[in-house]
């Protein structure tokens, strides 16, 4: 199973229930608002450093773009995908989880 | 025509999910899901419906819509909980069903198991995040 969240942290509890619902090595893929969650130093960056121990953490390029965010804004250890290995790890992961 | 159409309904079973986690009546989600489960019943298809975060509200007992002029849809829950105890209890059926509340959830928002208007299995994140990862297929809302 892959996790997928897309609202912002700072406004939605989408990336608590996705971490407090989610088994450990299950990956998670931030796309939409949820990109905001993957860039350093904000006040959810030690919660995401955190999560990052038990999850593979994947965010979607496009979208950071979207939001004048790229690479370099986003915290070590998470990895920026494009819609290609967004479709890669859907495929190798099977069912969705959206946290809405 | 005297022919007469066979439907194949020994199809294919799968575990499906539905998460509800908004409150009812601000958005369409809860009713969206809700239709969702209704069709999966009709397909005899092993379901858990999950109650997390704000979604626990939708099966709050004693809600009135009247003054806010929508449906009240509360009491069709009572549908999926009469299709759950048929599950139950035909050993002819292969479906296996599970009417869930997320154990922090409700606590969070000084509820109980009383509040609800069906029978729930009360269940802590941890166990809930095992049954989640053993699904073919999720809906959320």
């Amino acid at each position: 199973m892959i996790h997928t969240v897309n609202k912002s942290p700072f406004e939605r509890n989408s990336l608590d229930s996705c971490l407090r619902l989610s088994v450990k090595g299950s990956p998670i893929l931030l796309i939409e608002d949820g990109v905001l969650a993957a860039t350093k130093g904000t006040s959810v960056s030690d919660k995401v450093a955190a999560a990052m121990n038990d999850h593979p953490m994947f965010v979607l390029g496009p979208d950071l773009q979207a939001r004048g965010l790229g690479e370099t804004d986003v915290a070590d250890g998470i990895t920026v995908v494009d819609y290609g290995g967004f479709v890669d790890l859907v495929c190798e992961h099977g069912t969705v989880q959206s946290w809405l | 025509m005297s022919e007469e159409i066979e439907f194949d309904t020994a199809g294919i079973t799968k575990k499906f999910m539905y998460v509800n986690r908004k409150a009812p009546y601000g958005t369409i989600y809860a009713l969206e899901v809700l239709e969702a489960v209704l069709i999966s019943a009709a397909f005899e298809q092993h379901a858990c419906i999950v109650f997390v975060d704000d979604g626990v509200y939708q099966i709050k007992k004693g809600q009135d819509t009247e003054a806010v002029n929508m449906k009240n849809f509360s009491k069709t829950y009572g549908i999926i909980e009469m299709e759950k105890e048929d599950a139950d209890e035909d050993e002819d059926m292969d479906m296996e069903w599970r009417i869930i509340v997320e154990k922090e959830s409700m606590e969070a928002r000084g509820l109980s198991p009383d509040d609800f208007v069906v029978a729930v299995e009360v269940i802590p994140s941890d166990e809930l995040a095992v049954i989640m990862a053993e699904q073919e297929i999720v809906i959320s809302g």
